[in-house]
């Protein structure tokens, strides 16, 4: 029997190219944070079997064999798991080359494929993955038409290949956004999502004697209609950005005259205006737990309390990035979910327990994303694993080792590089710019 | 002492009623001779301090801003001032005593680096009053011109624990303008939320935004270098208007010139000439260290000083070149990435510069990131620790209050709760340096600006009236 005393860290740093997974894992002694309910189990023990999770509980027996990570005095969770963000799409926000987030000029909408963009190498994998962030959702924006194209489930396994599921859902506009998108008007937008369903539904029913459509002013485009048909079966959900109560209302309207549409919000800045009739929709929502200011007249409402009052009505949330940092700063879903725990002290305001907060970013995108193998840590689960300093849900916590399908993972990135070369600025025989 | 222009016009100020014609003065020849003159602050503030009672708060585990711990502590707060404050204070009769074990008294937050009111929310085009990008020096602009009282952002900072501000133009010009330091405290116009006798800033900015901004517009500066060199000819030209108005108020004095001699005022000049005279303090929007040394070689070039450099992503790299010089940075705890020269920041920064011996302040830039200054202060003390730096709390609060309070000329007034000083101060239900500390109660001057549990202490902008999720705590 191995033991690892702190930590895979050291190991991690000398940079392996491709890993290579210890057989079995024994993460023993941490306070463990299933993600199930309020589930913790104090002086428990993760066993992790050829990348998967084989048992998780207090004072489990460790294999013969077993490579053991010491978590005494740590606290152990789920990998974090981005609702939405921009990993892997774009590198710096600024500089338009290096940012594969929306297509302002493309003749296509509802066909671009983001997971042709994926980029495993950017720098801000690592970064989310010192984070504690082992998965990402990655979200087109709608720049040509009200249609951003189709989104795609990521690794931040180092080594990996970073796809994990091209095509996972289709991202649209609705609200302002939308109204600006298709030429001026909610209704305008409205007019473009329903005249192309109703053209995927033409298409789905004889697609080869589809017309093309490929002039560039067509308004239904072969690919494009094509894209929407798993949409309109249900077999790919429909992400929709929509912030207004009203807004919110006539996407949950959409499930009566497509019953099986699967939309999901994000935004969703005024949900808790209607958050009974989300929750009999059965409609999840993604947002984050901070905003509380009338950005736009769509945000009006905007209240911390909208992720504990939709939790409290029974709808299944999670939090994302998307707008600016989302590649940066998926290493702030913590943050905000702890912050949303923090909102239950003030009087009149509605927040989230620890468990549900910790379930914002690891269950509940895992559940609305359909990543059944992921997002706690429970028998069967893909050995996605992160043991922390402190609070996980606190500011002042952070991952100390990460494990995704069971493979310990670097804690280097290039911003622990330029921490390390400046930490001395004194002048040496060379500049800092040698190794030192 | 300082003998420069604004100095004497200062005094000129003090003795006249702001917009009328300064009262002559004697020369020893006997005749009369008036010092034609621009007024120093004619704008001044007509914040008044609202009412508050003198109030005890025991128990709590104070940060006093400038460095200082009291735990358990007690501060008393009286006609708007800290009274006392240590491990024991008196009480008087009818005090209002708050028991506050298990929780926290700070220093207020005062942010250095804000665009409230100027870039108010709602975001619509209608309330973009932060740049004026028609040239890439503008000077004459003031931001508190551009403010709005009723941005509702105001509500939200002082929930955040904000008892001070600094509203900044914004940074697609060289010289953005003239900033302003506010309390966040509602009126019905902005000279009644102006911080009394605080000092003017001129808003600079280096860098990718002006010469992406102009150079759009095909004109200078369309590159690094045509910013250094546009700016530096406005300091030369700034250096001439300065020599004109010495030279005319030396000879007035003497007697030997008429007010018809004075030069022409302009506005843009009379910013600058404050800059070079050491009235208004330079905030400089700035990320890369390279040009941060950039600047800081044309301001001995000029004789200026920069007061603080602002976003200062890569604040690290040079340190000990802040440290010697005297310039704070205002900084984010983790901002990075979403523009080339943001590309370095790492979420060491702000305590590297700390432990360099640099003033260190942490800034929001941000309406949403203002609500939550002490979180971000955490998250660079927890990434200074990991490095294996100390970092007490209370050390920790001074990138908060005092440090602020310093870069913004008003650290005798505010920025640290010692005894004389302004009774700015918050107390919060647990650690502010965690995600779970909320502020309670906020008081500015004394006065019970917030509570969150008193609906009659909470206040709400004329824009939010009749519009949904209005009165709802945020």
């Amino acid at each position: 029997m191995k033991r690892l005393s702190f930590l895979v860290a050291q190991i991690a740093t000398t940079l392996l190219a491709a890993p290579v997974p210890a057989a079995t894992i024994a993460i023993t002694g941490g306070t463990v944070l299933t993600g199930v309910g309020e589930e913790s189990i104090a002086g428990g023990t993760v066993i992790i079997r050829d990348g998967r999770i084989v048992a998780v509980g207090a004072g489990l027996p460790v294999p013969a064999g077993a490579t053991i990570i010491d978590a005494r005095g740590k606290t152990v969770t789920p990998g974090i798991i981005a609702g939405m963000s921009d990993l892997g799409i774009d590198e710096v926000g600024g500089v338009r080359e290096t940012n594969d987030s929306g297509a302002r000029t493309a003749p296509w909408s509802a066909a671009l494929d983001l997971s042709t963009a994926i980029n495993g190498n950017s720098v801000h994998i690592p970064v989310g993955r010192m984070g504690g962030v082992t998965r990402a959702v990655v979200g087109p924006g709608a720049e040509s038409d009200i249609f951003g194209g189709q989104g795609v489930v990521i690794t931040l396994a180092q080594g990996a290949d970073p796809v994990m599921r091209p095509r996972a859902f289709q991202f649209v506009e609705l609200g302002e956004n939308g109204a600006g998108l298709a030429g001026g008007s909610r209704p305008a937008a409205w007019a473009s999502l329903t005249s192309a369903l109703a053209e995927a539904a033409r298409y789905a029913a004889n697609p080869a004697g589809y017309d093309r459509g490929l002039s560039r002013d067509s308004l239904a485009k072969a690919p494009d209609i094509a894209a929407l048909v798993p949409v309109l079966r249900g077999t790919m959900p429909l992400v929709v950005h929509a912030e207004r109560a009203s807004d919110i209302v006539q996407v949950l309207g959409l499930k009566a005259r497509y019953p099986a549409l699967r939309p999901i919000l994000i935004g969703a800045r005024e949900a808790w205006l209607v958050a009974d009739r989300i929750a009999a929709a059965g409609v999840p929502v993604i947002t984050l737990s901070l905003f509380d200011l009338p950005d736009d007249f769509e945000t009006l409402a905007s209240s911390r309390s909208n992720v504990g009052l939709l939790q409290a009505a029974g709808v299944t949330v999670a939090m994302g990035l998307f707008g600016g940092d989302s590649a940066a700063q998926p290493r702030n879903l913590p943050y905000f979910a702890g912050n949303a725990v923090a909102q239950a002290a003030v009087p009149g305001a509605t927040g989230l327990t620890r468990g549900q907060a910790l379930a914002t970013i690891t269950a509940n995108p895992a559940r609305i994303f359909g990543l059944t193998d992921l997002g706690t840590l429970s028998v069967g689960k893909r050995g996605d694993v992160v043991i922390w300093d402190g609070d996980p849900l606190d500011v002042t916590g952070a991952p100390i080792a990460v494990l995704i399908d069971g493979v310990a993972q670097p804690m280097r990135s290039r911003q622990t590089d330029l921490a390390e070369r400046y930490k001395s600025l004194g002048r040496s025989d060379l500049p800092l710019q040698y190794p030192r | 002492m300082r003998l420069g222009w604004q100095s004497i016009l200062a005094t000129l100020a003090l003795s006249a009623c702001a917009g009328k014609a300064p009262p002559p003065a004697a020369t020893a020849g006997g005749a009369p001779t008036e010092i034609v003159a621009a007024p120093s602050d004619p704008w001044p503030s007509q914040y008044k301090p609202y009412p508050g009672v003198t109030t005890v708060i025991r128990g709590a585990t104070i940060y006093d801003g400038a460095g200082r711990k009291y735990a358990p502590g007690m501060v008393r707060i009286e006609n708007g001032k800290v009274a006392e404050i240590g491990g024991s204070v008196a009480i008087p009769t009818g005090a209002t005593v708050i028991d506050a074990p298990g929780q926290y008294v700070t220093a207020g937050i005062i942010d250095i680096h804000s665009h409230l009111g100027a870039y108010a929310t709602p975001g619509v085009e209608a309330h973009s009053d932060g740049n004026e990008a028609t040239s890439p020096a503008r000077p004459e602009v003031w931001a508190e011109h551009s403010v709005w009282p009723q941005d509702p952002g105001f509500s939200r900072a002082i929930a955040g624990g904000i008892t001070a501000l600094h509203v900044l133009p914004g940074s697609a010009n060289l010289f953005g303008g003239r900033g302003t330091t506010l309390k966040p405290v509602y009126a019905r116009s902005v000279q009644e939320m102006k911080f009394p006798g605080a000092p003017y800033s001129l808003k600079m900015a280096c860098g990718e935004n002006p010469k992406r901004v102009y150079g759009a517009k095909n004109q200078m500066p369309q590159t690094r270098m045509g910013n250094i060199a546009y700016a530096r000819q406005a300091w030369a030209d700034a250096a001439g208007y300065k020599r004109r108005w010495d030279d005319y108020t030396r000879r007035a004095k003497a007697g030997t010139a008429k007010p018809t001699d004075a030069p022409r005022r302009e506005l843009a000049g009379d910013t600058l000439m404050g800059v070079l005279s050491g009235d208004i303090l330079v905030q400089n929007h700035c990320y890369r260290a390279d040009e941060m040394a950039n600047v800081i070689a044309m301001s001995h070039e000029f004789g200026y000083k920069v007061t603080a450099f602002h976003h200062a992503v890569e604040s690290y790299k040079i340190a000990d070149m802040l440290k010697a010089e005297g310039i704070c940075s205002a900084m984010w705890a983790d901002w990075y990435g979403f523009k080339m020269e943001s590309f370095d920041g790492i979420r060491e920064n702000i305590a590297l510069v700390d432990n360099a011996g640099a003033c260190a302040i942490v800034h929001s830039d941000d309406a949403n990131g203002i609500q939550r200054l002490n979180q971000e202060a955490a998250k660079a003390m927890a990434a200074g620790r990991r490095m294996g730096m100390a970092l007490a709390p209370e050390h920790v609060w001074t990138w908060l209050a005092i440090n602020p309070a310093r870069g913004l000329g008003i650290d005798k007034r505010t920025g640290s709760l010692e005894v004389g000083k302004a009774a700015d101060l918050v107390l919060w239900n647990a650690d502010p340096l965690s995600v779970q500390g909320r502020a309670m109660k906020v008081w500015i001057d004394g006065a019970l600006m917030y509570d969150w549990g008193d609906p009659k202490r909470r206040a709400t902008s004329d824009f939010e009236l009749g519009q949904p999720g209005v009165g709802e705590p945020k």
